[in-house]
């Protein structure tokens, strides 16, 4: 039924539509709509799990862990510095090979302290061995969350949902919300290879040596290369029931005999569309959804033709340059003729990302590439000694 | 390796006391934690899911791809362990099982790393056991200071020398802090006192709710003595009133073990290489000497430990077989 929802609220819902066994979660802006929604939900009994209101995000991932490991689905979500705290334990649940699902609310590191939208957090955990899929709009926010927990537990890898927060959780914005019937004919119940269970006693989390851990590490890389097979997978079984797709491994949007190509990740994609639809550009729009697993083979596809490729991301390595950028120019190598790639940080810490932008990129396009460099970054703010 | 599938009932049939936690592990000589953790699982029983922190206990239990453990068992951090057996806890819980979580961390992944999610899940109620090993330092990584460490004990980072003796600071009053929880049941228990350590285990699995159990148990490397001395080194804990055995219900003492013979701190310390300082002709080595002697005195005051009668639950010299003029 489509209806006018917050994104917040949207999330919230398709999570009580998954039917998760535990909750966990700790309150950071910009996330804490999604976890009061759900709360709430609980407190109407609409949605029957154990809501542990935890005492910091380094505690909600692992509860989820245990929870998950015990044998229910479990749920949890965070922003910018909870995802820190939470490092740890992310890359010891992914070790574990735990299926759990994370929503993002995408939100900026401090120093210095931000509560608006960029990427920095996740980009920060980016080698945990998480899934990392990236929502351009609310519709595709509630859609991925569902089919992440599809995704969890059928490669029984962890699947964090990036979402930009405010730009996305605290829009409303119309959208359908899918029936309970059609999310139980996608979702199977939640099942564990390994559950905690007094009657098959097992032992989970042991000391690896160096005879073993190579091969630990390679068959968690294997997990996440078979994603690259699994994510369209789950998108084309979930466009079957419900007629909507998110894109699968990476969506792309404009003309096919395009020559300039606009890669990006979340919402900037919305902004990118409509500007490209109201200038009439030949642009050809490029989202990246799953960042990991890195789909090299779908980017080489989707860049065939282009001249000039724009990598646009809200986050960077300080000191290097871009994170998506240093990727996507090393998959595009490959080809016999690859596009000029100029790569842009835009949008940090909150910072507008408006539809005229469209036009100043093509304009650089014009030029020698631009290895690296932070679009609108305003000099004039700087004192002389640092611009 | 083949498994078989086995009733819980068939099991507790074929073993007379569960084995949770198998021999053939890689503890030391004379590991407290390990014989610690064996009469923990036989209380509990086989219907439970623990929850154990990094630490030494999860490392000589589990080189991979062996295991110790006959119960389902999980580790992941050395801080979180609070925080994922409150997920186990839930998780059973939605699913209708009977089964308990458990806890099992040391003295570092309890007093210092792993306090906060400590907290955390005695303040939300979850219905979990946290036993507490306490071997009084960080004797995984090579028997560092932990803010369990008793005042004066020399470790590798609180180390004896010219112009310090040992840890400056006090053992950090855990039971206090826990106490102030009001949770419905805590209390402390020896490896020297097995009888007494199963009660209170079986007490606390009665209750629903979270529950504490502070298991004093020796390291014979970190506290330099010889294995086969650590129920001694233990007992003597118990008698000189430095670990006192005692019970909590919502914070108030319900119950103590009384101590029939007080012994004098310097026999519990001059077994221990740890305290070796303290030992030497030296004037503040003497009145570090006092200051333990007080602390000792002060818990027996405190906690009332001098026995008027005996206690049942105190099995002191029932593990002693004396032959000629040694003990056994």
């Amino acid at each position: 039924m489509r209806q006018a929802l917050e994104g917040s609220q949207a999330i919230a819902q398709a999570v009580a539509l998954c039917r998760p066994g535990v909750v966990a979660a700790y309150p950071i802006t910009p996330q804490t709509h999604i976890v009061e929604n759900l709360a709430k939900l609980v407190a109407d009994g609409k949605l029957k799990c154990e809501l542990v209101s935890v005492e910091s995000e380094h505690s909600a991932a692992s509860v989820v862990l245990g929870a998950a490991a015990a044998g229910v689905r479990a749920y949890t979500a965070s922003a910018s510095q909870g995802i820190l705290l939470m490092a740890e334990v992310l890359y010891n649940i992914a070790g574990l090979r735990v299926p759990v699902v994370l929503t993002c609310a995408n939100r900026a590191v401090s120093a210095p302290l931000s509560i608006w939208n960029d990427h920095q957090d996740s980009m920060a955990v980016r080698d945990s061995g998480w899934i990392q899929l990236y929502c351009a709009d609310n519709q595709q926010a509630v859609d991925t969350t569902i089919q992440a927990f599809r995704l969890a537990e059928t490669l029984e890898l962890p699947v964090m949902v990036c979402v930009d927060g405010f730009v996305l959780t605290h829009t409303l914005e119309p959208l359908d919300l899918p029936e309970q019937a059609q999310v139980d004919a996608f979702l199977p119940p939640y099942r564990f290879s390994r559950v905690l269970d007094p009657h098959h006693p097992l032992t989970l989390g042991t000391l690896v040596s160096p005879d073993d851990y190579t091969e630990v590490r390679y068959a968690h890389h294997r997990a996440m290369l078979r994603a690259l097979d699994v994510i369209p997978e789950v998108d084309a079984a979930w466009q079957q029931i419900t007629g909507r797709s998110t894109g699968g491994l990476i969506a792309v949007e404009g003309p096919e005999e395009a020559r300039v190509g606009i890669l990006t990740l979340g919402s900037v994609f919305g902004t990118l569309a409509d500007a490209r639809q109201l200038a009439d550009a030949p642009v050809k729009l490029i989202h990246l959804r799953s960042f990991r697993p890195f789909p090299v083979a779908a980017l080489q596809r989707a860049c065939q033709g282009l001249t000039e490729l724009i990598v646009l991301e809200r986050a960077f390595s300080p000191g290097a340059g871009g994170i998506v950028g240093a990727e996507a120019r090393a998959a595009l190598m490959e080809l016999e003729h690859p596009p000029r790639v100029h790569n842009f940080a835009v949008g940090l810490g909150g910072r507008d990302v408006p539809l005229e932008i469209l036009e100043r990129l093509l304009a650089a396009t014009g030029s020698e590439p631009t290895r690296f460099a932070i679009f609108d970054v305003d000099l004039s703010r700087l004192p002389e000694e640092e611009r | 390796m083949s498994t078989q599938e086995i009733s819980l009932e068939e099991l507790r049939q074929r073993q007379s006391r569960f084995r949770g936690l198998e021999a053939g592990h890689r503890a030391c000589l004379g590991c407290g934690q390990a014989l610690a953790a064996r009469w923990v699982l036989e209380a509990a029983g086989p219907d439970v899911v623990v929850a154990n922190a990094t630490g030494c206990l999860e490392v000589f239990t589990t080189p991979w791809p062996e295991s110790a453990w006959r119960v389902p068992w999980l580790h992941s951090l050395f801080e979180n362990t609070g925080a994922v057996a409150a997920g186990l806890e839930a998780a059973l819980k939605v699913q209708g099982k009977t089964a308990k979580a458990l806890a099992f961390a040391g003295d570092g992944g309890t007093f210092d790393i792993g306090f906060q999610a400590l907290s955390g899940l005695l303040e939300r109620e979850h219905d979990v056991l946290y036993v507490c090993y306490d071997n009084e330092g960080y004797m995984n990584t090579g028997v560092q200071r932990s803010g369990s460490t008793p005042h004066a004990a020399a470790t590798t980072t609180s180390p004896a020398g010219r112009a310090r003796l040992g840890k400056r600071h006090l053992k950090k009053d855990i039971l206090a802090i826990i106490a102030s929880h009001h949770i419905a049941y805590a209390a402390t228990a020896s490896i020297a006192y097995p009888e007494d350590l199963k009660r209170k285990v079986r007490q606390a699995l009665l209750i629903t709710g979270p529950t504490f159990l502070h298991l004093h148990a020796p390291c014979p490397l970190g506290w330099g003595h010889d294995g086969s001395l650590s129920v001694e080194v233990a007992r003597l804990a118990v008698q000189t009133g430095l670990f006192p055995l005692i019970e909590m219900e919502r914070g108030q003492v319900i119950g103590v073990m009384p101590l029939r013979t007080i012994r004098p701190v310097a026999d519990y310390l001059k077994l221990q290489g740890r305290f070796g300082h303290l030992f030497r002709d030296d004037p503040r080595a003497r009145e570090e000497l006092e200051h333990l002697q007080a602390l000792a005195d002060h818990n027996i005051e405190v906690f009332n430990l001098r026995a008027d009668r005996p206690d049942p639950a105190d099995s002191e010299g029932a593990d002693t077989v004396r032959r000629g003029r040694r003990r056994f």
